[in-house]
């Protein structure tokens, strides 16, 4: 097991490695810059001193240099203007837009994609388990294919839309308003016991939303997975011996087929992130989503790069956490892992 | 016991003729359709049993023969505005007049400015009443761009309007959008899935039949690319896209992005496959009869499992479309005048769109029909792709 554990954290590395040259790659890829633009922007203004100051600047962050020189600053494994201050050291960079370090701009919001995730991930479990259960107990049934059908409808919707019409309705209905992740006199408060009870109140739209997508493939694998188990032959031999259906399936089948629930947080992970992404636009949440899209249309790299750079990384400790914890439930994948290779 | 002579002889023989088993038991025509058919027609009988598969097919069918023909069922041309109808609500169709049928009219709209919301608010007009022409001269448009002419499918009356799902805010009617964006919408999925099948194909197929040091290349890119949450992926490589680039351009684009990160499932689906089947004696034959690599995939192992290849093609497009769908959203997919349903619904972007014109969100059901349809349609393929099962 701990053997294991170092492989799959040893592979991480490399995978972090190429995540963060292609984030850069992309973000140099649009023509033109941020810094560029600014200086077009200032000098049509009238401003003399711009090319100067744009200059500097440059300078400063080291975009006058060769592209590979600039990702090892960014990364941190080269010197840049004031030494070794790159992703390794925790400094994430400037934002051009903001005039101000990436880390304060950035402030809560990973956290709080963290947050929207995670709860979004519980939520898929809680509807997709019991639903998947009973679509499996109950295959063909009128209410198999009723749950089916609003899980392919929870598929085929687009999210941005869903959190459209929810916003309006709970605004119709409760009159409040559920835009945001909390009531706006915690915004930029430190956090506190009201201003988490507010966050929990305001989460439930996204994750709702969110979750719609991932849920009904998540029904299908735990109803496909459950039908496979229930008709193998130890479940006969079960019932034969007198086993109630009930513990029957809690004993057996339903832990067999729990497998690829766990096994699946590699695939439902990035969906999630994606969702959210987009929802937070619609729904205006401090997450991650909004100022990345205005990062991204701005170019302004650093920040872009970041907000990349942190989804990315979300994924791959999600996916990483998945897998260990599928090793722990299933003897085979870590006796496998150092057997065969 | 003893004495064998008094017993008869056994009244049975064993003819010396050749056997003919159809002598028996001989086959009606019938039969011997079915147990002589190609593996091909036996998928195609397997998905006729799947009922939801073939309603799927047919409205696939529909949709993407609409859009061979967008400009003769749209009753309007697609940049044909009208400034005095602007947020016009839907008009429905009305067969009846005052207890008369004088067959399928709209009523027309009264409107008026109301000054204190700002807001043009229509009323239905019983004294306008607008028959609708079928088969008639209306808007001149350019088919496919190309030879111009003014035959509609359905018109509205000399003079009158015919909005079945509102207009915009320029006054563009929706249906007439929605019928020209299923163009786009449409071929964005299979454009990207070509490029992804392809890109599939080739990489799956080189990791799976080499294995060693390319097949845990190929492996190692495709874990990456799959860590990578999609939308923001693909929101950061159309930012990338010029905004010079002319919208054909930005269209393929968008299509190639969409297709680059789609790839890494197919490439798995063909690599598991390949593993498999490059251990049966029919491919080791074939290399030792000295099919070059690119026979031996090609010619004897893709074929064989090329029908679950299609499958999964067909499920991965849906993804495609809600992909563009929601980059056009956003703002940074397709652009005017370029037409999706993604670029239409990029009006519909706020609450207000929901209160005050809720029309501007009906193109969300070709989008839901269609992820739909093509899910099913996906599932039932993948069910009839193994017909002996």
């Amino acid at each position: 097991m701990f053997n294991y554990l170092i492989q799959r954290l040893l592979i991480m590395i490399p995978t972090l490695l190429v995540i963060s040259m292609l984030v850069f790659i992309i973000i140099q890829l649009p023509p033109g810059d941020f810094l560029s633009n600014r200086l077009a922007e200032l000098q049509s203004q009238g401003d003399s001193a711009a090319t100067e100051r744009i200059e500097f600047l440059r300078a400063q962050y080291g975009l006058d240099r060769p592209f590979l020189e600039q990702y090892a600053i960014w990364l941190g494994v080269w010197p840049g203007p004031d030494g070794f201050s790159g992703m390794l050291q925790g400094d994430m960079g400037y934002s051009f837009e903001f005039d101000l370090p990436v880390t304060d701009v950035v402030g809560d919001r990973i956290w709080l994609s963290v947050i929207v995730s995670f709860a979004t991930i519980i939520f898929t479990w809680l509807v997709s388990f019991p639903i998947g259960v009973y679509s499996a107990t109950h295959q063909y049934s009128w209410g198999d294919h009723s749950l089916t059908f609003i899980g392919f409808l929870g598929l085929a919707t687009p999210n941005f839309l869903l959190a459209l019409v929810l916003l309006y309705l709970a605004n119709v209905w409760f009159g409040t308003e559920i835009g945001g992740l909390m009531d706006d006199q915690y915004l930029d408060q430190p956090w506190s016991f009201g201003k988490l009870v507010s966050v929990l109140e305001h989460l439930w739209v996204p994750v709702v939303v969110i979750g719609t997508s991932g849920t009904a493939g998540m029904i299908r694998r735990l109803r496909a997975n459950l039908l496979d188990e229930l008709q193998k032959q130890y479940v006969t031999t079960g019932r034969a011996k007198g086993l109630g259906r009930f513990r029957l399936l809690m004993k057996y089948p339903l832990r067999m087929s729990l497998n690829p629930f766990i096994a699946d947080i590699g695939n439902l992970l990035p969906q999630v992130v994606s969702g959210a992404a987009i929802v937070s636009v619609v729904l205006s949440l401090p997450t991650t989503g909004p100022m990345l899209l205005q990062a991204l249309e701005s170019q302004d790299q650093f920040l872009a790069g970041s907000f990349l750079m942190g989804l990315a990384l979300l994924t791959v400790i999600g996916m990483f956490l998945s897998d260990v914890a599928l090793a722990f439930l299933d003897p085979r994948i870590r006796l496998g892992a150092s057997g065969t290779r | 016991m003893t004495d064998r002579s008094s017993e008869k002889p056994l009244d049975h023989f064993v003819s010396q003729e050749p056997f003919d088993p159809y002598s028996i038991e001989t086959m009606t025509p019938e039969q011997e359709r079915f147990f002589m058919a190609s593996q091909w027609k036996m998928m195609w009988w397997k998905l006729l049993r799947h009922k939801l598969a073939v309603v799927s097919g047919v409205i696939l069918l529909v949709l993407y023969t609409s859009i061979l023909i967008s400009e003769f069922l749209a009753p309007y041309e697609l940049n044909f505005r009208d400034r005095r109808s602007i947020f016009a609500p839907p008009q429905a169709v009305h067969l009846f007049h005052e207890g008369k049928f004088i067959g399928p009219f709209v009523y027309g709209f009264d409107q008026k400015l109301n000054l204190e919301t700002l807001q043009r608010e229509y009323t239905p007009n019983p004294e306008k009443v607008y028959r609708l022409r079928f088969f008639c001269r209306g808007d001149e448009y350019k088919f496919w761009g190309q030879i111009e002419g003014s035959f509609h499918l359905v018109c509205p009356a000399k003079g009158g309007t015919f909005y079945l799902l509102g207009t915009d805010r320029l006054g563009r009617d929706m249906l007439s959008r929605i019928i020209y964006g299923t163009r786009i919408s449409l071929t964005v999925g299979l454009v990207g899935i070509t490029i992804s099948f392809l890109l599939g194909i080739v990489l799956g197929g080189l990791a799976g039949y080499y294995g060693g040091w390319v097949d845990s290349l190929v492996q190692r890119t495709i874990e990456i690319i799959r860590s990578f949450p999609e939308l923001p992926l693909w929101m950061a490589l159309s930012a990338a896209l010029p905004v010079t680039w002319s919208p054909i351009l930005i269209y393929f684009g968008i299509t190639i992005i969409l297709g680059l990160i789609d790839w890494t499932g197919l490439a798995r689906a063909v690599r598991s496959k390949l593993l498999a089947l490059r251990e049966e004696d029919f491919a080791t034959a074939a290399v030792l009869l000295g099919a070059s690599p690119r026979r031996v995939i090609g010619r004897h192992l893709l074929p064989s499992f090329m029908s679950h290849l299609i499958a999964s093609a067909t499920l991965s497009i849906p993804s495609m479309i809600l992909g563009e769908t929601a980059l056009s959203f956003l703002g940074l997919g397709l652009r005017p005048p370029i037409t999706s349903w993604g670029v239409l619904l990029n009006e519909a972007q706020n609450i207000n769109v929901v209160a005050l014109h809720p029309w501007l969100m009906i193109p969300v059901i070709p989008v839901i029909i269609t992820v739909l349809a093509l899910n099913f349609f996906g599932d039932g393929l993948r069910d009839a792709a193994d017909p002996y099962k």
